[in-house]
């Protein structure tokens, strides 16, 4: 599994695992199942850290402080944490990408964000037989092109859209927003359409509940 | 990161920019003043003044007692749903004591200033330093903040890196109106800025620090002047914390005596989910501030009953779109046609 959150430290991602799942992500971490790669310790590490790497690589956010906007040193980061050694029987690898976004609003072009994707996709999907699971922020109306761009096309390529979203009627206490979940059938060209659900759901201090639209404990 | 955004004239966010600083003295936190407009000595020399706690402890107790002895003697036969919710409380209780209460008119003792240590950075001051930083394709200015707050952090030790220090502190920072053309950002000159990620990258990083640290930072900006809306939705995805202030002023909405009480309205976009999945979210999202003599409050926004069923109110028609998004609890509110025909 990899994982490579840009916003959030890995503290919070650890409670939330193990509250979510009584997974423990230090364990993993020390197993060797768990890559994390901290977007915001690494910036600083670049910008402010000593002038000689020692470890002679290129710090996988090289595109913050160099002119060239592409991100292939983030993949190459990739890359390299993916490769299995020998002693290592990875039954199914997982890329997490917390926050494309992010990527966007560090001044990294649409295209170079697609470009990674598409990178990551081929390394990890084609070559790797795994899954690629990536979170990117997107409002209908928002007035965020470059957004826009990177989601509808995320959308296009991709096999399941888990579509979050407040809802419609404006704030409730017991549902938070609804979830839509959609499975690209329609990718397989077999002439179906895709299929749609939705659910509700609520957020609670340790867990997410979710249920039918209509369904929310405010009503029943 | 709490982020805030400026009312039209600045005066209100100003207030709570130095109340933010002023709560850091009493708690005797470090702090760190960046400003492009005003000399960080002037901003702290206008701190406003604590105010002793039985006085006004007294005065809100007054308050408090006088809502709790009212009673409604008939209970509700129509609008039976509204018995169950609690009653609307205008301020906050007093029974949880989180932070302290200013007096607007007063400004802050020299002496309680010189208890706590504090740092600047002034741009105009600091411009003749170069910036080692290597980011490219950053507004200068933003860098050169930027080494400075890490300077500071990493000299003092809020990082941690000094394991000699005993005492831990927190640095609280505040940087007043980034993004306006003072810092050399043209965000809110045109609508296709040059340098159109300097503003997020320096967020970016700031929040980097910020987490790496022991430190909190209130930045306001002049988000009505910033002509790209692009800009201030990644924004808002970056901070932790954001918050509107629209003030009155100016606008149609002062001579509006739905709003006579008070000087303007606070919107809160986004509240910060630190350390777990949710966050405490309030009961009502209609808040609206006053600066009375002495304090400035903000409390739930309470509209007057709506008496009269001839007169229509012209603002009706908005508060009902802004309804769309304020929860159920104001029973006052009538959304809907005025007549109901039978």
């Amino acid at each position: 599994v990899r994982f490579a959150p840009s916003l959030q430290s890995c503290s919070l991602w650890s409670i939330v695992f193990s509250s979510l799942q009584g997974v423990s992500l230090t364990a993993a971490k020390e197993r060797g199942q768990l890559v994390f790669l901290e977007g915001l310790k690494s910036c600083l590490d670049l910008l402010f850290g000593e002038e000689e790497e020692p470890s002679g690589q290129p710090s996988p956010l090289q595109f913050l402080s160099e002119s060239s906007s592409d991100l292939k040193s983030l993949f190459d980061f990739v890359r390299t944490s993916l490769t299995p050694t020998e002693d290592d029987s990875w039954k199914g690898v997982v890329l997490l990408v917390d926050d494309l976004s992010v990527l966007l609003s560090l001044g990294a072009t649409p295209v170079a964000v697609l470009d990674f994707i598409h990178y990551c996709r081929v390394l990890v999907c084609s070559q790797l037989k795994g899954n690629v699971v990536v979170l990117a922020h997107g409002d209908e109306d928002s007035e965020d092109e470059e957004s826009e761009v990177v989601v509808n096309s995320l959308c296009h390529h991709s096999d399941l859209i888990l579509w979050v979203e407040g809802l419609a009627t404006g704030f409730c206490k017991d549902v938070h927003g609804q979830i839509k979940i959609i499975k690209r059938v329609s990718l397989e060209l077999t002439g179906e359409q895709d299929h749609v659900q939705i659910y509700q759901y609520k957020i609670q201090d340790k867990n997410v509940t979710f249920f039918a639209p209509g369904l929310s404990a405010a009503v029943l | 990161l709490v982020f805030t955004e400026e009312d039209k004239y600045g005066l209100y966010s100003n207030l709570l920019f130095k109340y933010f600083l002023a709560e850091g003295v009493i708690c005797g936190h470090d702090l760190f003043v960046a400003s492009a407009k005003e000399h960080p000595d002037t901003i702290l020399k206008e701190l406003p003044a604590p105010l002793l706690d039985d006085t006004h402890q007294n005065e809100l107790g007054g308050e408090a007692t006088a809502v709790k002895s009212e009673d409604f003697p008939d209970s509700m036969k129509i609008a039976w749903r509204y018995q169950n919710l609690p009653k609307m409380e205008t301020s906050p209780t007093t029974s949880t004591k989180f932070g302290h209460y200013y007096d607007v008119s007063k400004t802050m003792s020299p002496e309680l200033l010189q208890s706590i240590k504090w740092h600047s950075f002034y741009l105009p001051e600091e411009l003749s330093l170069q910036p080692k930083m290597k980011m490219c394709n950053m507004n200068s200015a933003y860098a050169r903040l930027l080494q400075s707050i890490q300077r500071i952090i990493y000299q003092e030790g809020f990082d941690g890196s000094d394991p000699q220090k005993k005492q831990k502190n927190i640095l609280r920072i505040g940087i007043q109106s980034l993004g306006s053309m003072l810092w050399g950002d043209d965000i809110c000159s045109s609508d296709t800025p040059e340098n159109i990620h300097s503003l997020t990258k320096f967020l970016y990083v700031l929040r980097a620090l910020l987490r790496k640290s022991l430190s909190a930072c209130i930045i306001t900006v002049p988000a009505h002047l910033v002509q790209n809306k692009a800009i201030m939705e990644r924004v808002t995805n970056l901070s932790d914390m954001v918050v509107g202030l629209e003030s009155f002023i100016g606008s149609e909405r002062e001579t509006n005596p739905l709003y006579k009480d008070y000087h303007g309205l606070v919107h809160v976009h986004q509240i910060p989910r630190l350390n777990g999945l949710i966050c405490d979210v309030s009961d009502t999202k209609d808040l609206a501030f006053r600066l009375k003599r002495k304090l400035f409050t903000i409390e739930r926004l309470h509209l007057p009953p709506d008496l009269s069923d001839t007169v229509s109110r012209t603002s009706k028609q908005d508060l009902a779109e802004s309804a769309k998004l304020l929860s159920s609890g104001c029973g006052a509110m009538a959304i809907g046609k005025k007549h109901l025909d039978f």
